[in-house]
């Protein structure tokens, strides 16, 4: 069962149920039926997924079904051990980090995690990491650097948790901390959007060598509903907002944010996770070929240059001059 | 300490213009009284009943940082565009026009390089003026560039932050700014060179999870808001009242994350002490007036949080 059905999926879910029940009947009157309702039902797929706004991608990014990161990890990699604990503070269950076998090539995994179940759900804090979360996983990737694995990492969180606690210990300064360290981490980093990219939160374990995105995750700077409440002092228009700062996986790499859209299945990764979670292991595995072929002086050069290209600005000569728009990447 | 001991009031250097509201009087907002608006000026913009520090715009705080109040400004030719033609209550590209008159800068930063204490520095001044100091992609760039000359150059850097965060208005281009700028902190830390980030009010979110947060020495300002989530968010979040002094200067400092709280008169001499101490120990100081500034830093003794 569903733990979610959102409004836009409710015709195609009713749908699959009423050709199930007719399947289910066994009568061979039903042929013709269940013939037109597949037609049916292919019509609807295309008219309410090819072309699914913003705020629908939104909404799947963050659907109670959809697949989260120890999910990914169960199903794509072999061995995973997970460590736990930034060796500070505590552990904390918002982040996972451990080693993995992924196809055979062993990897350090970092991963924002979100709960299921509403026990779940509190236990990993709706997966909004504190100061601790982004130090384990830091840790992790110095460890991967020390011993020369992959480091992969895997992002959905709606934000870095604001809470008292988390400024005490410092949440400025560990996702900065990680901004730094990863933007000259010796051993190459693949990141993998797969749900909501919420902010500094989760740019804090998102700087990469390749940065992956599926099909309908979203990234953005401001969770639509918060820059509605402040720009249009409506925090209601979420899906204006959605549209206006371009968080899906098309417009960012337009805009040269991310490098590979990674397809799911027909309705979004919760509607099959096998086959989302095949086809997300195929991207990981052709990125990490490719940044784990360079040498670590030409490895760090990309990031480099990756990073520092990003922006888009002006520059006159003369202040009177006719300026001509210069977008970098 | 190495820490020379102010005596009396340092004064705006000559030529300095303060900006403040018309009209005789102001209410603070640190202590909602009404102050005599002169006094507040010749105060360095500090309330002389409460020592609340009203904002400085950018070029004031070059005024007040760099010797003689004398700096170069540099990477004038960056302006900000409208990537993602973004429109709220006003279309950006006119929110930018408004704040380019308003202001008389290109973006929220001002790249300087000056001398400090007789040490040549590279600064990154943040204007919350300007769409409240949000880091956008100029910002992001003119940061970066800093970084990168003054690591050329073999100078220290210097950033003085008062923002809000990112610029929503540049959506994931803005984000990125904080990797951009990290990177470039990371880096000119390569080159062994001295970065000291000054946090003044408000410091939070984009810039503080990034380059302000990465100083070797951190500084900041009496009672300046630092942080990463803003007051208001963390509130909704939790739905509980904030314990007093949350997000201060002084309660970040008793957390860990700030080396100095600096009252404003004594920023420019600290910064000069911080330059004099971090210089390599062979090199000589430029001129006089460090000359001076080092041989009497060994006797010289500030507690940085009294209020002399
Ligand atoms: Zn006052």
């Amino acid at each position: 069962m569903p733990r979610e059905i959102l409004d836009f999926e409710r015709p195609i879910i009713e749908l699959e149920e009423a050709i199930a029940e007719l399947k289910q009947a066994g009568d061979p009157q039903y042929r013709d039926r269940i013939q037109a309702y597949h037609k049916k039902l292919k019509r609807l797929y295309t008219e309410t997924f090819s072309n699914l706004s913003a705020w629908q991608r939104t909404r799947l990014a963050r659907h109670k079904d959809r697949p989260y990161t120890l999910d990914y990890i169960s199903q794509i990699t072999s061995k995973f051990v997970e460590l736990h604990g930034d060796r500070y503070f505590r552990d904390d269950p918002a982040v996972v980090a451990g080693l993995a076998v992924f196809r055979g090539r062993k990897v350090v995994i970092v991963g924002q995690q979100k709960g299921r179940d509403v026990n779940e759900r509190i236990f990993r804090n709706f997966g909004m990491s504190n100061p601790e979360g982004y130090r384990k996983a830091l840790r992790a990737m110095k460890l991967a650097e020390k011993f020369k694995k992959p480091v992969v990492c895997f992002v959905d969180t709606p934000a870095a948790y604001p809470g008292i606690g988390a400024e005490e210990r410092g949440q400025a300064e560990a996702i900065a901390r990680n901004l730094y360290e990863m933007s000259i981490l010796k051993t190459p980093i693949l990141v993998v959007v797969t749900g909501e990219g919420g902010s500094g939160g989760a740019l804090g374990i998102g700087v990469g060598d390749r940065i992956l995105m599926q099909e309908n995750a979203i990234y953005s700077v401001i969770p639509p509903e918060g820059c509605a409440a402040i720009l249009f002092r409506d925090g209601k228009r979420g899906p204006e907002a959605a549209e206006a700062l371009k968080i899906t996986s098309v417009e960012l790499k337009r805009l040269g944010i991310i490098d590979e859209i990674v397809k799911e299945p027909v309705g979004g990764a919760h509607r099959d996770p096998a086959l989302a979670a095949s086809i997300l292991a195929d991207s990981i595995q052709s990125s990490l070929d490719e940044i784990c072929g360079l040498g670590l002086d030409e490895l760090l050069d990309r990031r480099f240059k990756k990073f520092r290209a990003m922006g888009c600005f002006v520059e006159r000569k003369h202040k009177k001059k006719k300026s001509s728009p210069k977008t970098v990447r | 300490m190495w820490f020379k001991k102010r005596k009396g009031i340092q004064r705006p250097a000559t030529g300095m213009k303060i900006e403040m509201p018309d009209g005789m009087w102001l209410k603070c907002p640190g202590c909602g009284e009404l102050v005599y608006r002169r006094e507040v000026q010749d105060n360095l913009k500090v309330c002389p009943k409460c020592n609340y520090h009203f904002k400085l715009t950018a070029p004031e705080r070059c005024h007040l940082i760099f010797d003689n109040g004398e700096y170069t400004e540099v990477d004038t030719e960056l302006y900000p565009t409208d990537p993602l033609k973004f429109v709220d209550s006003k279309k950006y590209r006119d929110r930018l026009k408004e704040h380019q008159a308003k202001t008389n800068m290109a973006d929220a930063v001002l790249n300087a390089r000056g001398k400090i204490g007789g040490w040549s520095v590279m600064v990154s001044v943040m204007d919350f003026r300007f769409m409240g100091g949000s880091m956008g992609s100029v910002v992001g760039e003119k940061v970066t560039r800093a970084f990168e000359r003054a690591g050329k150059e073999n100078i220290p850097m210097i950033t003085i932050a008062s923002t809000g965060g990112a610029r929503m208005q540049e959506g994931m281009l803005s984000l990125m700014q904080m990797a951009k700028t990290s990177q470039a902190a990371a880096r000119f830390g390569l080159t062994g060179n001295l970065f000291v980030s000054v946090l003044a009010d408000p410091s939070t979110a984009g810039v503080m999870a990034s380059f302000a947060m990465l100083g070797d020495i951190i500084v900041a300002e009496p009672k300046a808001l630092v942080g990463f989530a803003g007051p208001r968010v963390i509130k909704e979040t939790i739905g509980e009242e904030l314990p007093e002094g949350f997000q201060s200067a002084e309660f970040v400092q008793e957390h860990g994350f700030i080396d100095i709280v600096v009252e404003r008169k004594h920023l420019k001499q600290v910064l000069g002490d911080l330059l004099t101490f971090f210089a390599p120990d062979k090199s000589t100081a430029p001129d006089e007036t460090a000359q001076e500034a080092a041989s009497t830093a060994q006797e010289a003794h500030v507690t940085t949080k009294a209020d002399d």
